[in-house]
């Protein structure tokens, strides 16, 4: 598994440092791909974070990692490609971390990774919460993080709306 | 589950939210302790919302994993001394709610 060393590295004090001109880089959580949205929000995350200088990185189940390579064969939007396991792995031994990390939740296996990203990581948590039960899992977060939530398993736009509303901000 | 389906570990209880896990873990075992997310045991990180609590019964070992496309299991490990030594240096301990 490619690491990415040349993002971050431990420091003296024992936390994950960016290194210099490394840019801002964008963490993508992605868990099982069953809610049809997943994929495609995933993609046009990551253009928009391209547009903005970002760079996004993928941490997901290899089902979730498929579906993005075959979408996006010739890469044009997708970055780097990571297990979710052993991006977790990284995150904790501090050998890498990110400036935003986007979460990915349709069911409450999601929240228990975006509650454990908020405790190991020094990124800011954005929670996409999506799917039939996106209204009632965001309702179980109780640990700080940015909430975006629309109840779309197969319809896009109202995420997309309020992602193009967040990269305003950036 | 890498080392621990090497291990052969016990499943306990599937799909269980956090909460359920927790007054699982605590109801059950004579000795629990209280570990941030992202502990580290045999060869896996453990995910999930904090308190996340694990015991042990004997030599045995009792914690959760989640998998992303299976929610939490309970699982129990056999013959974990190491670990559990480790975890009582380092895990805060939690005492049994008396009713």
């Amino acid at each position: 598994m490619e690491l990415l060393p040349y993002i971050y590295a431990q420091s003296d004090d024992g936390m994950a440092q960016k290194l210099e001109n490394t840019g801002r880089v964008a963490l993508l959580v992605l868990g099982c791909p069953e809610v049809p949205v997943q994929t495609s929000i995933a993609l046009y995350l990551m253009n928009l974070l391209k547009h903005h200088g970002i760079r996004p990185v993928i941490a997901g189940t290899k089902s979730a990692r498929t579906l993005l390579e075959v979408a996006d064969i010739e890469r044009h939007y997708l970055g780097d490609l990571l297990d979710l396991d052993h991006c977790i792995a990284e995150i904790v031994e501090k050998r890498m971390d990110a400036d935003l990390c986007f979460v990915f939740i349709h069911k409450e296996s999601g929240i228990s990774y975006a509650a454990t990203m908020s405790s190991i990581s020094r990124a800011k948590i954005i929670a996409l919460i999506f799917g039939e039960e996106a209204h009632e899992l965001a309702g179980q977060i109780t640990f700080p993080c940015e909430k975006i939530v629309a109840r779309a398993a197969h319809n896009p736009t109202p995420l997309r709306g309020k992602l193009d509303e967040l990269a305003g901000g950036w | 589950m890498g080392c621990v389906e090497a291990r052969h570990c016990e499943i306990l209880a599937s799909y269980l939210t956090f909460p359920e896990c927790r007054e699982f873990i605590i109801s059950r075992f004579p000795e629990h302790y209280e570990v941030p997310p992202g502990y580290h045991i045999f060869d896996v990180y453990i995910i999930g919302i904090p308190p996340i609590v694990i015991g042990i019964e004997g030599d045995d070992v009792i914690f959760p994993y989640t998998k992303p496309c299976h929610g939490t299991f309970i699982l129990r490990a056999q013959g974990a001394i190491e670990e559990i030594a480790r975890l009582r240096a380092t895990g805060k301990k939690i005492s049994k709610k008396k009713k």
